[in-house]
């Protein structure tokens, strides 16, 4: 998993956790009915637009506190399960930051991200051992390489199978 | 250290914590709402076996309450099955009131306790000098599965509201200013302590809405140091304070930060729609119409918000251009308005009256609103979408703005009134 790429999907400041998951889809429990809905809130169009990508994944880049307000997990499941590869911003709303560790999904945390310099559809590589990510291998920024344990976490795809793999959490 | 430093260093078995470190806690109260029922999913997926915290965990049903959607009452049914099989007695059902709140009327909270709760306004639960914090399905699995969760210790920032309150302004016009000044990154993963002269005149009521409105600023949890209030108000429900255990920070203890307000010219406040921060003093938005004006929720939904509200339309009429929903957000705010008056008062001037719980606070039910739309209401978020249709918006108010609002069927400013 030492480099990603995907194709950016760019929004702005404190999208919350009602634009990412409306809460009126909150019963539902199946995972795949739950990607359905992913970005409903902000962008209904983002599951048909990422249902036409071929061969690759989708990333969401964003600015600052993504996915700050309710702490639904559904948040995350709709985003992982459409299959976003990563999630690049500013900053973290904290329970999104905790549910992503816990489900696979990778977060990187990239404070100097310049969001208009960003192109909705750039190509994105992320070099997560290097600490530095491309958009159409131009435009770059770096950003603090995450830990092994992270990592470790991301990899094993989530907090469950780490656990049922390693016995227990560790940092 | 700082008394949340103590908590968790006690709670992970450690006689010292610093901020950034990580730290196995014992989970005191782990509380599941019915939203979630991704926890009993993540639980199962953990493997079988027993919850090694069946006295610790709680379920309440409030979001859903009653069920609006055949889905909703599929979910209450799986988590009373699990809450049978799995031998956990404390299940608040429908009608009993907010998580938040029903934690603290059942005596489950108090200083000293560490508690999660599926659900991000746990932060609420400090204003008793508890370390609560929010988080997902998962965590909370995982804490039934082992008694204890991880969590790293957060930097405090310390928030001294001081000055003299002025009349016809509450709590939570205190927390709006506050929000609008700071911004809602703010206090991302860190704590925020609220402490001053302001603070120690407030009711435990207007405590609760400073620190369930701080996670509006992503703080992880909030503070607030007990007095005598808190444990007045703790054996006012009938709480054994002997159970709880205070902490102090220490005087040589560093901030991570410290911001004053002084609130002694502060006007009402009103969050405008779409986000939380960007609020302005009420004389900026007055004479909006407004089509509903909703009181309730666990920001403002408790027997202060009510008496605010009953008071002021005693003799009233809520305006024919408008509707006035009101949902205590507990069974026993509830018998406690009966009892005073107030639901009588509010009936006659045309309020409507739901079930105790979360009602259209996150657009499920019981009030959510229309394209085009616009609320007035005492919640803690105006994110587009949250109480119905993308294309409403909402106003965030206290309790007294939103009671002249519903006379005049506009956003009117109780100022001029007073
Ligand atoms: S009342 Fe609103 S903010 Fe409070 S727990 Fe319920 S949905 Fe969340």
């Amino acid at each position: 998993m030492d480099v990603i790429e995907g194709i950016a999907f760019v929004f702005g400041d404190n999208v919350d956790t009602d634009q990412i998951y409306p809460g009126r889809y909150l019963d539902l429990s199946d995972h795949r009915e739950i990607a359905l809905h992913a970005m409903e809130g902000i962008d209904p169009d983002f599951v048909k637009k990422v249902s036409q990508l071929v061969e690759i994944g989708p990333v969401v880049v964003a600015g600052r506190n993504f996915g700050c307000g309710s702490s639904r997990e559904h948040a995350v499941i709709a985003l992982k399960e459409i299959g976003v590869r990563a999630i690049v911003a500013k900053s973290f709303g904290r329970i999104f930051y905790r549910n992503a560790l816990n489900q696979g999904l990778l977060l990187l945390d990239v404070p100097e991200l310049k969001l208009n310099e960003i192109r909705g559809g750039a190509k994105v590589s992320i070099f997560l051992r290097e600490g530095s990510l491309f958009f159409d291998g131009i435009l770059s920024f770096r950003f603090k390489v995450p830990s092994e344990s992270f990592l470790r976490l991301i990899e094993e795809g989530g907090v469950i199978s780490y656990i049922k793999k390693y016995g227990k959490l560790e940092f | 250290m700082h008394a949340i430093e103590k908590i968790l260093a006690v709670a992970a078995g450690k006689s010292e914590v610093k901020a950034g470190e990580v730290v196995f806690a014992r989970i005191d109260v782990a509380e599941v709402n019915d939203l979630y029922l991704q926890v009993i999913k993540s639980f199962y997926e953990l493997g079988d076996g027993e919850i090694v915290i069946p006295e610790k965990t709680v379920f309440v049903f409030d979001h859903y309450s009653p069920a609006p959607t055949i889905r909703s009452a599929e979910n209450h049914k799986k988590m009373r099955e699990f809450c049978r099989e799995k031998g956990i007695k404390n299940l608040f059902d429908i009608g009993e009131g907010i998580c938040h709140q029903v934690l603290v009327e059942g005596g489950f909270v108090g200083p000293g306790k560490v508690v999660i709760e599926t659900d991000s306004h746990a932060t609420t639960l400090g204003a008793l000098g508890a370390f609560a914090t929010g988080v997902g399905s998962t965590d909370l699995a995982i804490a039934l599965k082992t008694g204890r969760l991880w969590f790293k210790v957060p930097e405090v920032i310390k928030i001294e509201i001081k000055g003299k309150l002025p009349v016809g302004v509450m709590a939570k016009d205190i927390i709006l200013h506050i929000l609008g000044r700071l911004k809602q990154d703010f206090a991302i993963y860190k704590a925020i302590e609220f402490n001053g002269g302001v603070v120690r005149a407030l009711s435990m009521d207007e405590r609760f809405v400073l620190c369930n409105m701080a996670v509006e600023m992503g703080a992880k949890t909030a503070y607030i140091q007990p007095d005598s209030s808190t444990y007045n108000y703790l054996m006012g429900l009938g709480c054994d304070i002997s159970v709880f255990s205070e902490y102090q920070t220490d005087s040589d203890y560093i901030y991570s930060a410290k911001y004053e307000f002084d609130v002694s010219d502060l006007t009402p406040q009103v969050a405008l729609p779409g986000s939380v921060d960007n609020v302005v003093s009420v004389s900026d938005c007055e004479g909006i119409k407004v089509d509903q004006i909703f009181v309730g929720t666990c920001t403002g939904g408790r027997l202060n918000d009510i008496r605010v509200l009953a008071e002021v339309l005693d003799g009233e009429k809520v305006s024919e251009c408008t509707r006035l929903i009101v949902i205590p957000a507990s069974k026993r705010i509830f018998m406690e308005a009966l009892k005073k008056g107030y639901v009588e008062k509010l009936l006659k001037a045309g309020a409507v009256f739901s079930t105790p719980g979360c009602g259209p606070c996150l657009g499920a039910h019981e009030g959510v609103l229309a394209s085009g739309e616009r609320c007035i209401s005492t919640s803690s978020r105006n994110f587009p979408g949250r109480m119905g249709s993308p294309d409403a918006q909402i106003y965030l108010s206290s309790p007294l703005v939103a009671a002249y609002s519903a006379i005049y069927g506009r956003i009117t400013n109780p100022l001029h009134f007073i």
